[in-house]
């Protein structure tokens, strides 16, 4: 945040209460005034839509909870409780449920705009890794999540994935006793899932307040991916991105609500109808739809410890994207080959997570190892490449200077 | 031009990985359509009336049903009975309640009871366990693969009506097994252990609908449709509602945005 603050208290008692907790200044300063880049596309809306999803998340969980009964032999009939005979409880369920897709259907257009545009470089390399830890707490927010309805692939994914504990050496077996409170996935483990599972999301929302502060000290990157020179450059916050912000929200709503009241089930995997049975394995054990890339990772390698060490390198060599890109030109706009290598590496990710919803054969292990070689040969070896050979294309001077060229093209054309 | 490029490579890639999807019974449902489907489908209540009776008569013999109280069949969006008619379909079964003493007395059921649960005797020996079929057209699939799925629903109704109506003789040079009977559209292998049900005239309607095995097998499925998701109706109405007030709210947004930008260049 530059300057100093904009707000000058008119009333004596706003006078008197700003000496001695200026909030509502920094309310102003950062919520409404804050100067933001007046070049930002819709792909910039992600951010928003997040925190609003943040928000619905851990207001349908907590009213969930007030009808939900963390036991393996009544969380079952509870969820069927709220989906039956609570007031709208289906639609709290069905919100939540969807809910946790739609926020990481927002997460990945988020991180994959950052990494198009260069948002991770400086000075944004805090932002960036606290991001990361973000995504890395969500996943294990939803995880848990998944286990509380305590249907068969609740029980089965908790089983398979704390599993994956027990491949380190020497201490696994004791780690994953621990992890479980006992010899199986049963009632301790549910429990404490259902603890972290009301934890982590208020975890996550201090987290985030982390990320805003860390990004109002830097400012937004851009399409352009130059810096910010002067205040020709921006537009405060309000009422250009809340605006603009708010629209992609109300449309982003409207996709959410599709789902949810008419293929509420769509994304979900049918046998989590089936109760949790330990003596019955389900024919084909996988995670939800935004796990499946790593878990395509994990099974590419035949070893049991590689492949957990592969599949949590994968998400972890996102913390060092800062300094494996050598670019210095941030936006991926005016990098021809990184451009195209960067749509290629959507695809390889999306085809990963294809490859983790099958049952795995033999074609489809190999696939799946050349896309988890791809996968990592893009951070380790084409991203540092690639920022040392490309010529990139000439930059505008500034933000301003690209708009106005964009605008007069328009123009031009219409003429 | 470059991005169209790619979102067709990406989009082939996905379609061509759809199609690995495997089946996990042998033959994907049959395609049979009924009233509730699409955005503005409705239950027939006729239908879940009469669906209600074959699974009572038929079904109800090995199947529990756990989730649904007789209360249920009274309720908005369901079946559409009386409350003086869901009465007495309860007091036709006898419930055994234990009193304060320890002593089981059997009495009439209510409304508010659960459907009852079939006697132990009567399972042991099936060969396997009859399943719940409170949910049973929500945790099954009728057909995979991811646009399939979105298109086409997820197939739960037609699951059960091609189960009821697929038992065949197994192909030649295949051995019947003691006890288990072919059924090409099962999820499990083909050999259940469920005998075939139906058979024609099975059950009386009390509507003149004729009680053929492919209209019992209709009925049945779009009644655990029903079982399995009892505020559908309720579902779909209030959607619609939430979408027309977000599509205005997203109008109303759009423009003034528009305005409040069309001076910034
Ligand atoms: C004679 C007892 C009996 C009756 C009556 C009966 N079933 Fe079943 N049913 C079974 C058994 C046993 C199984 C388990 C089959 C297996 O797993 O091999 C089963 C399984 C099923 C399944 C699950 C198949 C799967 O995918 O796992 C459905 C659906 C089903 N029955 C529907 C019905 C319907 C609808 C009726 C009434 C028309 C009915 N059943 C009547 C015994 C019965
Ligand atoms: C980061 C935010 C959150 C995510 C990503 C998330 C994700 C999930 C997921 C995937 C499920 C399983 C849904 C199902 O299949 O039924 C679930 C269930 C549940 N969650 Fe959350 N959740 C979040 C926040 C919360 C909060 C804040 C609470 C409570 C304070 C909560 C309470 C519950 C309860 C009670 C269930 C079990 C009921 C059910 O299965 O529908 N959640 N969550």
């Amino acid at each position: 945040m530059s300057g100093p603050s904009k707000y000058q208290p008119t009333s004596a008692v706003g006078k008197w209460f700003h000496e001695r907790l200026p909030i509502v200044a920094f309310a102003k300063d950062h919520a409404l005034d804050f100067p933001t880049p007046k070049n930002l596309n819709y792909w910039y809306t992600f951010g928003g839509i997040l925190a609003v999803m943040l928000v619905v998340q851990i207001i349908t969980g907590i009213v969930l909870v007030m009808h939900y009964t963390p036991h393996v032999d009544m969380a079952f009939a509870s969820v069927e409780h709220i989906m039956r005979d609570v007031n709208y409880g289906w639609m709290l369920r069905y919100l939540h449920m969807n809910g946790a897709s739609m926020f990481f259907i927002a997460v990945y257009i988020h991180m994959f705009r950052g990494m198009y545009y260069g948002s991770y470089k400086a000075p944004r390399e805090v932002l960036w890794m606290i991001g990361v830890i973000i995504y890395l707490v969500m996943m294990a927010t939803a995880f848990m999540g998944y286990v509380l309805p305590w249907g068969q692939m609740s029980f089965w994914g908790a089983k398979v994935i704390t599993n994956l504990f027990s491949a380190i050496p020497f201490v696994g077996p004791e780690i994953t006793t621990w992890l479980w409170g006992g010899y199986s996935v049963d009632n301790p483990t549910l429990n404490r899932f259902f603890s972290l599972h009301y934890l982590l999301p208020f975890v996550l929302a201090g987290i985030v307040f982390l990320h805003i502060w860390a990004l109002h000290v830097v400012g937004n990157n851009n399409p352009t991916g130059i810096s910010v020179k002067s205040d020709k450059d921006t537009v405060p916050f309000h009422p250009y991105y809340t605006l603009k912000d708010g629209f992609a929200i109300v449309v982003f709503l409207i996709f959410y609500a599709a789902f949810v009241f008419y293929g509420p089930n769509y994304m979900g995997d049918a046998v989590n109808y089936v109760q949790a049975n330990p003596l019955a394995t389900p024919e084909h054990i996988k995670p939800e739809w935004y796990y499946l890339p790593f878990y395509a990772i994990l099974r590419s390698i035949n070893n049991k410890l590689l492949g957990v060490v592969a599949m949590f390198s994968s998400i972890l060599i996102l913390l060092f994207l800062p300094w494996l890109d050598t670019s210095r030109v941030r936006s991926g706009k005016y990098r021809p080959i990184f451009k195209l290598e960067f749509w290629v590496f959507c695809v390889v990710c999306v085809a990963l997570g294809f490859v983790g919803a099958q049952k795995p054969n033999d074609t489809l292990s190999w696939i799946g190892f050349l896309l988890t070689l791809y996968y990592f040969a893009h951070f380790i070896i084409f991203l540092p490449l690639m920022g040392l050979l490309e010529q990139p294309k000439r930059l505008p001077n500034s933000i301003s200077e690209d708009v106005l060229a964009h605008s007069h093209g328009k123009l031009a054309a219409a003429e | 031009m470059k991005k169209f490029a790619s979102l067709l490579i990406a989009g082939s890639a996905l379609i061509g990985c759809a199609g690995l999807a495997h089946a996990e019974a042998e033959k994907d449902a049959k395609a049979i359509s009924y009233s509730f489907e699409g955005p503005f489908g409705k239950f027939d209540k006729a239908q879940l009336q009469r669906g209600y009776k074959v699974y009572q008569t038929v079904c109800a013999n090995c199947h529990s049903m756990k989730f649904v109280a007789f209360r249920n069949l009274a309720d908005r969006g369901g079946p559409g009975f009386t409350d003086a008619q869901v009465k007495a379909l309860a007091a036709t079964f006898k419930v055994s309640e234990t009193d304060s003493k320890g002593d089981t007395k059997d009495r009439d059921g209510m409304a508010s009871d659960y459907f009852p649960s079939p006697a132990l005797a009567t399972i042991a020996g099936l060969g396997a366990i009859p399943p719940d079929l409170s949910l049973i057209t929500k945790a099954r699939e009728g057909w995979h693969g991811t646009f399939n799925q979105l298109l086409n629903n997820v197939g739960g109704p037609q699951y059960v009506y091609s189960l009821l109506t697929g038992y065949e003789d197994p192909p030649k040079g295949v051995a019947p097994i003691e006890g288990k009977y072919y059924n090409p559209y099962f999820t499990s292998g083909v050999w259940i252990s469920m005998p075939p049900q139906l058979t024609d005239g099975l059950v009386k309607y009390d509507d003149d609908t004729k009680p053929t095995v492919d209209q019992m097998a209709k009925d049945v499925s779009a009644f655990l449709a029903w079982t399995a998701e009892p505020k559908m109706e309720e579902r779909k109405q209030t959607g619609l509602e939430v979408l027309v007030y977000l599509l205005i709210l997203a109008g109303l947004l759009y423009a003034v945005k528009r305005k409040i930008w069309a001076a910034i260049h």
